[in-house]
């Protein structure tokens, strides 16, 4: 008699149908999308605060540069040129004014002591990145004053400027470069960080299930009905099933609440690339964008990135699940779980870091390879490593070795569980645990 | 009278621990069989193997002359003593979730639990979760569960704990009659009086071991120990006294009685019968009371388990 689909359909619906969970389902993308909404908010509020600053300028020279067309065009800050007066009464006025503070540029000898002597006085201490702005606009001035003081011919210098970005090809003729390496570990971090948390919230969510069933003390009466593997498989795809619905509903309210905001609140949620794309500008990316996209897109191994998700998702799933299954038959209750769930977040936490960074400094390294191996972090790491081209062998061996030790936490988990769910008041020691073992 | 369920030479160790020492019982088709046992003896292992829920160490069960196979759960209903339902659960589909695992298919269990559910007048109970029902009410469900599809055996650990009498009285009747409907019922229980008026059979299991079993007539016989209860009048109590218990093994009595009686229980050596008692005694007084002592299942529980220790 196979009862797995019954008891999938049992623990899908029960789920579903379960209030908190309801709520959870609709609540989660609109306070996810309205946190995401503030903070983009306050970025702009941030950024677009007007602002007074006066110079002071004793050379009457390098202040010209604030007159530019490049640097008034920004908008945010206004530029207030003093008199030749005293600094003293510069900084009164300054306060009276309640501008935001003075920029003082003393005349010196040469422009290496101007350099050292600007001074910039304010209430607070102003923003770093405002002080970077002016620092980098004065740094080319007295560059180039400093040039033009030497007798060296200012427009020789910019054009013999070079600009190096380093055009990376595998032997094969695989294109790749820094950018395109980027979007590759950003796309791998995703799909790591997706599982990682996946396997959180409906990890926890089928621990939750198994001790209800031992509290109720319904288990007696439905393991006389069924065997306990067939009940810990049922609530594994039961919960995964209602997990997935969970996570597609919310990628289809969040797109949808995306749009309404989009439209009716006039939120740029480009703006933020906008912003990332202009600091990748300023490293030198400068080919075009729209280019570079879909090089990207192309250079992504994408059908077996898209193979290798569902398969390592699915049996990274499984592998941590039955474990939080086993937990919870071992325990009475949640506040029981504790010492038994570091073991779990450790090795998935691992896989994130580690996988994070070792990948990002060579994605076919020791380290990283062998974390592509190991069970327990494989599904994270390789997921991580597959969008810069993983041989398949590897591939293969890899998932091989996921499946055969999923086998294996299936069997202990439910080994586990036989026994755990017909304890009862005990918190039990992983020596216990393990003589369960071999009953 | 052929068996039901046979368990033969059944060990269970959990670690060093054994919970069950080659212990066999064997079941009769149509009775209601007690099983007996202070806390711990070994009774729940025993019930968990024959559901399959755990396996033996050695030793087989058969079901109808067959090893145990998976196949089998339909045939048993099991009560367990740590018993519940899913509390967030609506009644009706969790009875018709339960009683599909059992092998009903979903219009028979519907049908079947209609029936049940207007026997026992709680059809309004449907659609009611199960946390807004009373614990006795909640017991109602499960007893409904456990008989649903009709298990050929029927197994009842403390099957009337948390009901009021009326109800508890109310089940012990149902259990009788699938019984005569041809079922075959274990029951756990350390209510002895239940078990006086309902077991045929008895096995008592004690620290592992099997210490006890057979019909229960037949352990009564075995355990009586030719003792009468008499009540007589004769014109000397204390005189008549002092005369029988030269002649006899006596002890003292305790009967309710509207004469003014000696009361005595009277033990006689091996090979007297009570024929011979009576007409010696009714040579010395009047006797107004004559009774065999049968020992009661408490007695005989207790006697044994002290024996044993």
């Amino acid at each position: 008699m196979n009862h797995l689909p019954l008891i999938i359909k049992r623990e899908y619906l029960t789920k579903v149908k379960n209030k908190s969970f309801i709520i959870m389902t609709f609540l989660s993308p609109l306070i996810m999308i309205g946190l995401i909404t503030l903070i983009v908010y306050l970025t702009q509020l941030n950024n677009n605060k007007e602002r007074t600053i006066s110079i002071l300028d004793e050379t009457g020279t390098i202040s010209e540069v604030f007159k530019t067309e490049k640097v008034s065009e920004d908008v945010y800050t206004k530029y207030n040129f003093l008199p030749n007066i005293s600094l003293e009464e510069a900084k009164k006025q300054v306060q009276e004014a309640e501008e935001y503070g003075l920029l003082h540029i003393r005349q010196m000898a040469s422009m290496e002591e101007i350099a050292k002597q600007i001074k910039f006085y304010s209430e607070d201490s102003p923003s770093s990145n405002f002080i970077s702005r002016l620092e980098r606009i004065l740094n080319e001035k007295l560059t180039e004053e400093a040039l033009i003081n030497n007798n060296v011919d200012v427009k020789l210098v910019e054009s013999s400027q070079m600009d190096i970005s380093i055009g990376q090809e595998t032997f094969s003729g695989e294109r790749s470069s820094k950018l395109i390496n980027y979007s590759k570990l950003g796309f791998g971090l995703a799909a790591g960080y997706l599982l990682f948390m996946f396997i959180i919230i409906y990890g926890n969510m089928i621990m939750r299930s198994v001790i209800e069933e031992k509290t109720n003390r319904i288990i007696e009466v439905i393991i006389s009905s069924v065997k306990p593997v067939q009940l810990l498989m049922g609530k594994i795809i039961g919960t995964s099933l209602a997990g997935v619905t969970q996570f597609l509903m919310w990628i289809v309210l969040g797109g949808i609440m995306i749009a309404i905001i989009s439209l009716v609140f006039g939120v740029d949620f480009s703006g933020m690339q906008a912003e990332q794309q202009q600091a990748l500008m300023a490293q030198g990316e400068n080919v075009d964008m729209q280019m570079q996209i879909t090089e990207i897109i192309q250079s992504l191994p994408l059908a077996n990135l898209i193979a290798a998700f569902f398969i390592f998702f699915i049996g990274g799933y499984l592998l941590y699940s039955s474990l939080y299954a086993a937990i919870g038959a071992a325990v009475d209750n949640e506040t029981d779980t504790q010492q038994f769930m570091m073991p779990i977040i450790m090795p998935l936490m691992l896989s994130v870091y580690v996988g994070g960074f070792t990948v990002l400094e060579d994605p076919h390294g020791t380290v990283a390879t062998v974390f592509s191996f190991i069970p327990f972090t494989s599904p994270v790491v390789m997921l991580m490593r597959i969008p810069f081209g993983v041989p398949l062998w590897q591939q293969l061996l890899s998932v091989a070795i996921l499946y055969i030790s999923f086998t294996g936490t299936v069997w202990f988990a439910s080994k586990i569980y036989r026994v755990g769910i017909l304890m009862y008041g005990k918190k039990p020691s992983y020596k216990e645990i393990f003589k369960w073992l071999k009953y | 009278m052929s068996s039901i369920l046979q368990a033969k030479d059944v060990v269970k160790k959990y670690g060093d621990y054994t919970a069950l020492n080659k212990v066999s019982i064997d079941v009769p088709k149509g009775s209601i069989f007690g099983l007996l046992g202070p806390n711990g003896a070994g009774k729940t292992s025993l019930i968990r193997i024959i559901n399959q829920i755990t396996a033996p160490d050695a030793g087989k069960v058969l079901l109808d002359g067959e090893p145990l196979k998976q196949l089998h759960i339909q045939d048993i209903g099991y009560m367990p003593e740590e018993r519940g339902l899913y509390k967030s659960m609506k009644v009706g589909e969790q009875a018709l979730y339960l009683a599909q695992l059992k092998g009903l298919s979903k219009s028979e269990a519907k049908m079947r639990l209609k029936y049940w559910f207007e026997k026992f007048e709680i059809s309004d109970w449907w659609n009611k979760k199960i946390q807004e029902l009373s614990k006795g009410m909640a017991q109602k469900i499960q007893f409904v569960v456990t008989v649903l599809h009709q298990p050929k055996l029927l197994i009842f650990d403390e099957p009337f704990s948390g009901f009021d009498p009326i109800n508890a009285n109310r089940i012990k009747d149902e259990i009788i009659q699938l019984r005569d409907e041809g079922a075959t019922v274990i029951f756990s229980t350390h209510r002895m009086e239940s078990v006086e008026e309902m077991c045929d059979h008895i096995a008592l299991i004690h620290k592992s071991n099997k210490v006890l079993d057979g019909k229960l007539t037949d352990v009564k016989r075995q355990y009586k120990s030719n003792t009468y209860q008499v009540g007589i009048t004769a014109g000397n109590n204390q005189q008549l006294r002092n005369v029988l218990s030269d002649k006899f093994e006596l002890s003292d009595a305790n009967f309710k009685s509207i004469d003014d009686d000696l009361k005595v229980n009277i033990k006689l050596e091996n090979g007297d019968t009570s024929n011979d008692l009576l007409s010696y005694l009714t040579s010395q007084g009047q006797v107004n009371h004559f009774v065999e002592v049968i020992p009661s299942v408490n007695d005989i529980f207790i006697q044994t388990v002290e024996n044993n220790n």
